[in-house]
Order: structure tokens, then sequence, then C-alpha cells
């Protein structure tokens, strides 16, 4: 498989204007991200996710370092629209990325921008909403819907640009948990079904578990990089990192530092179930 | 509370005002505002009413609706009509100490209000039947010409959309912020109009500081799906003129010589 992106000692520096002080947001990334992986970004508030997650489109360019998207430089600037065409962008609030009254409107904004011609915007609108399955909202007003559909209409207007790569920057914090749901099921169908490549940030660890892979962030750095089964069952270490774990992965943890015999690999309720089942028929068939 | 405010908004629907080409509505929109201020008489305004009730049928919007439309200026009338009704001099009709009230005040008065009615009634009665997106494309269209000069044709008119947009998130906002303070016993209701003005502090900063905010997050995700490649922007629309655009127009020029005859009518 070959890498959609790499990041080379990317660093990132933000110069206070009043004081004039430094602070170094981003130190020293390198990472390389698969075509068709699905990357969860997990990290406290200010860690930096969301500044990361802008060096992907070039909306900020590195102090130091470099990102590679596809085979352009993001601070080659003559290039910036296809960087922008290709990785498409979803932001916490539904409400300030819609800049449409109609929701096929909305979806059609980045395809008119690009200029591209009537019959294909008609044809990229039906296909996004349909692919966020929005189809029958496609003639609603945006203040009408739900959060849920909001951010999937937000969905299908960076899908209209057909990107090759999709970020979303806590898309679920505004929402309650059925458009929590809609969100995660979208992108997963995105990810399985269309091949899309997916970088999402989340404060849900349960988002994060659906994940190929699990990239934690702390105070700018790269603490931990890999697949969820490896990353939640350090439960201290994440505590240490001031992010949660799964339920199902705490309490398994807690019944092995307990004393309990159990393998405390788990992520969903079901396997921590499992694993209790197998403990209890142990110690049964030992008495 | 604030939720009925008309002014502004789209009344989504399939009728033949709604399927007009923009550039119609809006030519007419502005003739039909030329022609508020050139009635002369009542008998214009039966015509114009009548114009409007025509219109307001054949949009099946209830009517209710459109009125509704004049409650946010309904201060602003009544104050005006209250200039125009005392400060008219002329045939002393009524007098109270300084006050006093002329037979020109009360025709001017009456005038004043029917205007500013009629002019509400049939600009809203434009934003009601079409969809902001159309709005905007007619305007740009139309004033495509004047970009050579350097007028930002296109530019005004995304502000204009957005602006539309963004009117009943900052309602819904404003309700919200005015809930939470009234929560907290801020009174809005009571006290002279310079208290009331004071309680209004409260929610306007709250309202500029997340308008500001939003402002910033809409340009990030606006460069986000590329917004200013090119200068060739297409449009999902395609704007074309129909045969009924040609009726809509004659409809309104009839009206036009309907006024311009009255108004020789002498009033009295
Ligand atoms: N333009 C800026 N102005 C001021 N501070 C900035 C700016 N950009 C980044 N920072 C600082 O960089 C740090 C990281 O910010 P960032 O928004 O990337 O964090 P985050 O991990 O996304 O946090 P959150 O979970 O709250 O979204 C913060 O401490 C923030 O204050
Ligand atoms: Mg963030």
């Amino acid at each position: 498989m070959d890498n959609i992106i790499r990041t080379e000692n990317l660093c990132f520096n933000y110069t206070d204007d009043e004081t004039g002080e430094t602070t170094c947001v981003l130190k020293d990334i390198s990472l390389e991200i698969k075509r068709g992986e699905f990357i969860a970004v997990l990290g406290h508030n200010g860690s930096g996710k969301s500044t990361f997650a802008k060096h992907l489109n070039a909306i900020l360019i590195p102090t130091s370092g470099k990102v590679w998207v596809g085979d352009i430089d993001t601070s080659d600037e003559k290039r910036l629209y296809d960087i922008r065409k290709m990785v498409g962008m979803v932001f916490q609030n539904p409400d300030n990325q819609m800049v449409a009254n109609i929701v096929e409107d909305d979806v059609a904004f980045a395809p008119e921008n690009l200029g591209v011609p009537r019959e294909e915007i008609r044809k990229r609108v039906d296909t996004a909403l349909a692919a966020v399955n929005m189809s029958e909202f496609a003639m609603h007003a945006p203040h009408m819907l739900s959060g849920g559909q909001k951010q999937r209409v937000a969905i299908a207007g960076v899908l209209a640009m057909e990107p090759e790569i999709i970020v979303l920057d806590e898309p679920t914090a505004m929402l309650d948990p059925n458009g929590r749901r809609e969100i995660i099921e979208t992108v997963k169908r995105l990810n399985k079904e269309k091949n899309m490549t997916v970088v999402m940030i989340t404060h849900y660890m349960e988002e994060a578990v659906e994940a190929d892979r699990v990239i934690v962030i702390d105070n700018g750095k790269i603490e931990m990089d890999a697949p969820p089964i490896e990353v939640f069952p350090k439960v201290e270490k994440m505590k240490s990192l001031g992010l949660d774990t799964p339920q199902a992965t705490e309490l398994a943890f807690l019944l092995k530092k307990n004393g309990f015999d159990i393998d405390s690999n788990v992520l969903s309720v079901g396997e921590c179930a499992d694993k209790i089942e197998q403990l209890w028929k142990r110690v049964m068939t030992n008495d | 509370m604030l939720k009925d405010i008309t002014l502004g908004q789209y009344f989504p629907g399939e009728t033949v005002i709604h399927k007009l080409d923009p550039r119609t509505k809006i030519l007419v929109m502005l003739a039909y505002i030329v022609v508020t201020f050139c009635v002369k008489n009542f008998y214009g305004y039966i015509a114009l009413a009548a114009f409007v009730v025509v219109c307001v049928a054949l949009s099946k919007i209830p009517p209710i609706f459109v009125i509704k439309g004049l409650r946010p200026i309904m201060v602003f009338i009544i104050i005006t009509a209250l200039f125009n009704l005392f400060l008219t001099s002329g045939t002393v009709v009524w007098q109270f100490g300084v006050l006093k009230i002329t037979y020109e005040g009360i025709r001017f008065a009456v005038f004043m209000v029917l205007r500013l009615t009629f002019l509400i009634l049939g600009t809203s009665l434009l934003t009601l039947t079409t969809s902001p997106i159309s709005l905007t494309d007619g305007m740009e269209t139309l004033l495509s010409p004047f970009a050579k000069i350097g007028l930002p044709a296109h530019e005004l008119s995304m502000m204009m959309s957005i602006a539309l947009r963004f009117i009943p998130t900052l309602m819904e906002e404003t309700d919200k912020i005015m809930k939470a303070q009234a929560a907290r016993g801020a009174d809005f209701d009571s006290g002279n109009i310079l208290s009331r003005a004071k309680a209004m502090i409260p929610i306007l900063i709250p309202l500029f500081i997340s308008a500001f905010r939003r402002a910033d997050e809409l340009a990030t995700a606006m460069e986000c799906r590329c917004y200013g490649v090119t200068e060739n922007r297409t449009s999902l629309h395609e704007l074309k003129f129909q045969k009924r655009d040609v009726g809509a127009t004659i409809a309104f020029l009839v009206l036009v010589a309907v006024v311009a005859a009255i108004n020789f009518i002498p009033s009295k």
C-alpha cells in the first residue's frame, strides 16, 4: 500500500503577537498514512491535534520539516488547491461550515468553486448526498436539520470535491449520542466501501476503538502510534496523558490489577464479558 | 419570539412566483419600490394592494406569514407616522397646547404608513419566494456587467447569501442567550427605553463574540472547500428567462400603467 500522507520532522511554532514569545505547538512529528487507513487522533485539550490536522491540507505550513500529500509538498504554494482538493476537512461545528440555505446548494459549493461543469456538479451532489444518506433532504434548509444531519451534509460538502482523504476535527463533539452514531457509521462506511482514507480527531474513546490505528499526541509530540488493541490496554499510560480508555478496557484492567488472572487486551463490552466468563469458568473448575 | 421575524426568510414552494427567474423578480421589485413612491392618491394604493394580493395568492404563502414581516419595522412605521402627523403644517384639525394635528398631517401620515407597508410587503414577497441562493445568483448576474468597472459583483452576492444563511442561526443564538440571561434574572421587558437598552448589552456582547468566531471558522471552512481557486466559478443552477417571466413583466407594466393613470385622478 502506498502512503498518501507523509510528514517528516514536522515542527510548528506559534508566536504570540503581544508578548513576542514563541511556543512550540508541534514537535518533530514524523509519520506516514497509508491509502485507505482509518486513523483516530487522540490527545487532551491543547495538545496540538487541530494544529496537526491543519497541516494536512496546507491551512498551516510547517515552521520546519515537511508534509507531503501524495507527492505534493504542502509548502508549494502553486499546488495549494491540488492539496485542498485531495484532502477534505470537516470541522466541529456544522453550523459554521455551511454557506448556503439549501442542502444541495451547500454541497455544490466546492465543485462550483473548482469550476466543474454544471452536469458534473449535479452528479457529484447527488452522489455525495447519497453517500451520507441525506438524498431525501436535498432541498431542506440546514437550520431545520438535526446536528447529526447537518454534520453529514458537511461531510457530503467535502465529498463533492472527490477528495482522496478526509480529515475530521472532532466531528461529533457537538452532537447528541444519536448524531454521534450517525457520523461514526457514515465515516466507517466511507472508509470500508469507498476505501476513503480517514483521519479523525476525537475525544470519544468508543469512536477511536473503531479505527485501524490510533495516534496519541501529547504536548505536540507523538506519544503512541499503534492499533487500538495495543494502545488502550495501557490504561495507566493513557491516564498519565490525560486520556480515558473504553469502559470495558478499564474494567478488565482493574480486575487484573486487583489480582484476577484475566487478559486485559479488550476493547468492547462483548470481549470483556467473554474474558470474564472464561475467568469465571477457570475459577469454578479450580475449586 | 425572535423566530417570528419573517423578514428576509425564504418560504419554499413550487408556484409560478417561486419559479420566476430571480432577475425578473429583482428588477420588478426595484421598479415596484419606485412605483410605491410615485403613487399620488389613495386609488393608486388600491391598485398596489390588488397587485400584492394577487402575488401573495399566486405564491400560496399564508397571508399571515407575509403580514408578520411588518412586525420588526412596526415601531419605525409608527414613529414616522407620528412625526408626519404632528409636524406637518396646514389646516389645523385638532390642537392641544403645542401639539396640533393638521389635515395635511393626517394625509401625509396615512400615505407614509401605506407607502412603507407596501414597500415591506413587496420586498418581503421577493425574499419569501426566492431562495437566497437564486436571489444572489440573480444579483450576481445582474451586477456582472459592472464587474468590468471594478464592482465586486461576486463578492457582494456571496456576502449577501452568507448573511441570509446566518440570520436563522444568529436568531436562535440570540434567543438562547436571552433565555440564559433571563434565567439569571435579567429583565428585558420593563423599565424605560434606556434601561431596556442597557439590558441588551449582555446579549449583544456574547452575540458579537460568537459571530466573529463563526466568521473565522466559516472562512477556514470555505478555504478548505477551495473558495477562490478560479475566476470561472460555475453554478449548479442555470438562470434562464421563460415565458412566465415575460408574463410577469407584462402584468407589472399593467400595474405601472394603472398607477400612472390613477395619478391623474384628482384626490379628495
Ligand atoms: N493561532 C493560535 N493562536 C493562539 N494559540 C494557538 C494558535 N494556534 C495554536 N495555538 C495553541 O496551540 C496549542 C494547541 O492547539 P490545538 O488547537 O492544536 O489543540 P487541540 O489538541 O486541537 O485542542 P482541543 O482538544 O481543545 O481542540 C494550544 O495551546 C493553543 O493555545
Ligand atoms: Mg482542536
